[in-house]
């Protein structure tokens, strides 16, 4: 059960100051309760959150490798059914784990209806080894190992759709949510873990390492993600959209221009052309969601 | 109970007695069998466990992490490439000092593909801290997994356990069996029940990180785990032997070896050939002796040393290699284990892949290492070279 006074993810960890990921620890934690058992995968949060002999995590955890927590935790689910123990399983991994190395684990344990939560703190690329390219790594992002150069805008694909491919597994509940709207996170969470089966939360966590802001910024940036559509809150029940959460759509440049990660599209010069190809994906994210906001027209 | 059965099957019928809450296992030959007939007695009723139909090698044996982690007595079955494809997990259960038993039905390991048997499989993992038991018959693989569980969960070891036994030549072979009954698997293996788990009651980080500053110890405190079951197997390994008639206390064993002045030292169900021939060489004659290494991790160096201190030479065999050193790897820890003695330790890497060994072909090991000749394959084909 939840406990939303609870401080299960301690202070004194060493992640950045306004890393995004160490906030939604902490929210996902206090959503779980202490009746919980977490996974993590190998990656940032493991680290900053387990130097031995201290740990940041008040309630039961465990990290064994970089792609095998989702079979670790079906491990466990299957070790708590014969004990007839009644903790809840709650999976922490980051976006290279869970998009890229996991796959193979994810799916089988996916596909085999565990009873867990699996969520990934998506932060957009290989934080921990020094931002490198994942397969969640947006569009034209430059990371260390799809640097923007003169012939390279950076990363050349779009994001992986991991909720669909879950979803696609027969997961009852797969949501998106973001560190900018704690409610609205919690909630899901919490809606996740009491659906039995397998379910998925994948959330959007802004590193300001890894995608060059300042630390006071995390929020909005992450608030900007929504408005302009780069990032959708939704949940889907049984494999349908049921909600999505609408906004009036700022320009997709509103959010690009934040980041480091993105300063390629717009100095020495403007790169309208692949800016276009951004808002493109900002616009069919709008209408396959369709959370536009439509304004009555202004009078003349 | 006395009965003829196939290899695979009295070990799974040992593991069922062994009571694992959770079996977690991926199909490879020769394995199956095992995986099998666990999978039937779960349907059945037979065995009261979750049995995780993985993915992978890799998610097998993740799987039993998850779940040794949360308090449950696991149980996994694999071989070759399966185990190659779970060497990280092979690493990480024994750092985290997880007790699971895994049975390995020894398998060459591609290229080029080869289901048949040899050692390479298990002989691989032999940094990774697990302890190995290797059986010369499918009575001893049986009852070693009694064994391997009651040494891994002793809470002075703490380690992860191979019951390591010849694929098809055991896994495929009938063979009468006395298996002991559930009532004696229970007085003599009691209910897992570790002081560390993961519990909402008692919250602990398990599998953290560690500096430069911590890490040294960590390997250290393996090491003398991996030291002190030494003893802990002697301990049960009687034990056994008090409650059921068979004495598993020495890590080797030593046949016609009291006189011997040549020593054939192996492991596996090779050591049954082993015996047929020196038992014709010994009416021939010949002073041959056998020492049969059953446990392999922690290594018995100064068992060997002390039971090969009076032979004037030693064959080692090995159905592994230990490519670009000198020979298999029992061969070179056999010499590792006999440095400072007069004694000649010459190693023979043979059967590989499947390839059959006779008793003729012992004898003629034994002429090899009379003349000094070794530290060689055995039984090339020049044709094909």
């Amino acid at each position: 059960m939840a406990c939303k006074t609870c401080e299960l993810f301690d202070s004194g960890h060493r992640a950045c100051g306004g890393c995004g990921a160490a906030l939604a620890a902490r929210l996902v934690t206090q959503a779980a309760g202490p009746e919980s058992i977490f996974v993590s995968s190998t990656g940032c949060m493991e680290v900053f959150s387990t130097p031995y002999p201290e740990t940041a995590w008040k309630v039961p955890w465990i990290h064994s490798l970089f792609e095998n927590a989702a079979a670790v935790a079906s491990g466990i689910e299957a070790a708590l059914k014969k004990q007839g123990r009644k903790e809840k399983i709650v999976i922490m991994a980051g976006d290279g784990a869970t998009f890229d190395i996991g796959m193979i684990s994810i799916s089988g344990a996916f596909e085999r209806g565990h009873d867990f939560t699996y969520i990934c703190y998506d932060n957009e690329a290989y934080m921990n080894t020094g931002i490198q390219r994942s397969g969640a790594t947006p569009y034209d992002a430059s990371t260390t190992t799809s640097p923007a150069g003169k012939c390279s805008f950076g990363n050349n694909r779009p994001k992986k759709d991991m909720p669909a491919i879950l979803a696609a597994h027969g997961a009852p509940y797969v949501a998106t949510a973001s560190i900018a709207y704690p409610a609205d996170l919690m909630q899901k969470v919490e809606k996740a873990i009491n659906t039995p089966g397998p379910c998925y939360v994948q959330i959007h966590a802004p590193c300001c390492t890894g995608w060059g802001f300042e630390g006071e910024q995390t929020i909005a940036i992450a608030k900007l993600a929504i408005e302009t559509g780069l990032w959708v809150n939704y949940e889907m029940v049984d494999g349908k959209v049921t909600k999505a959460k609408k906004v009036v759509r700022k320009p997709v440049t509103e959010y690009l221009k934040t980041q480091k990660r993105f300063r390629h599209l717009f100095k020495p010069k403007a790169q309208d052309a692949e800016i276009a190809v951004i808002q493109a994906i900002a616009d069919r994210n709008a209408e396959k969601f369709a959370i536009d906001i439509k304004l009555p027209p202004k009078k003349e | 109970m006395m009965e003829i059965t196939e290899g695979s099957h009295a070990v799974a019928e040992a593991v069922r007695l062994c009571r694992p809450q959770v079996v977690s296992a991926y199909p490879i030959t020769p394995q199956t069998h095992i995986v099998e007939a666990l999978a039937d007695f779960v349907a059945n009723c037979q065995l009261d466990a979750e049995y995780i139909t993985v993915e992978n090698e890799l998610s097998a044996l993740s799987a039993c992490v998850g779940a040794s982690a949360a308090g449950s007595r696991t149980y996994s079955a694999t071989t070759s490439q399966g185990l190659l494809l779970m060497t990280e997990v092979v690493f990480n259960a024994a750092g985290m000092r997880l007790p699971i038993v895994m049975s390995i039905a020894n398998r060459a390991i591609g290229a080029p593909l080869s289901i048949w048997n040899d050692m390479q499989d298990s002989i691989s993992m032999r940094d990774s801290g697990w302890l190995q038991f290797y059986a010369e018959d499918n009575q001893e693989a049986t009852d070693l997994h009694f064994l391997a569980y009651k040494v891994a969960e002793d809470t002075t070891v703490q380690l992860p356990a191979f019951v390591c036994f010849d694929g098809f030549i055991l896994s495929h072979t009938y063979e009468p069996i006395d298996m002991i009954s559930q009532e004696q698997v229970d007085q003599y293996l009691p209910k897992y029940n570790p002081a560390e788990k993961l519990d909402a009651k008692d919250p602990i980080s398990f599998g953290m990180y560690a500096t430069p500053d911590y890490y040294t110890e960590f390997r250290y405190e393996m090491d003398m785990a991996q030291k002190r079951a030494k003893e802990v197997i002697a301990k049960y390994g009687k034990e056994f032997g008090t409650m059921f008639g068979r004495d598993y206390s020495a890590l080797v064993e030593g046949y016609q070896l009291e006189d011997a002045e040549t020593a054939i030292v192996a492991m596996g169900s090779i050591c049954g050939t082993v015996k047929d021939a020196i038992d014709e060489m010994r009416a021939e004659g010949k002073k041959v002796g056998l020492l049969k290494i059953r446990v392999f991790r922690p290594f018995p160096s100064e068992e060997i040393a002390l039971a090969l201190a009076k032979v004037k030479r030693v064959a080692v065999l090995d159905k592994n290699i230990s490519l670009g050193a000198k020979g298999g790897a029992t061969a070179i820890e056999v010499r590792d284990a006999m440095y400072g003695s007069a004694t000649t330790v010459k190693g023979y890497v043979l059967g590989l892949g499947g390839r059959d060994i006779r008793k003729k072909d012992i004898k003629e090991i034994v002429s090899l290492c009379e003349k000094g000749v070794g530290d060689q394959f055995y039984g090339l084909r020049q044709e094909l070279i």
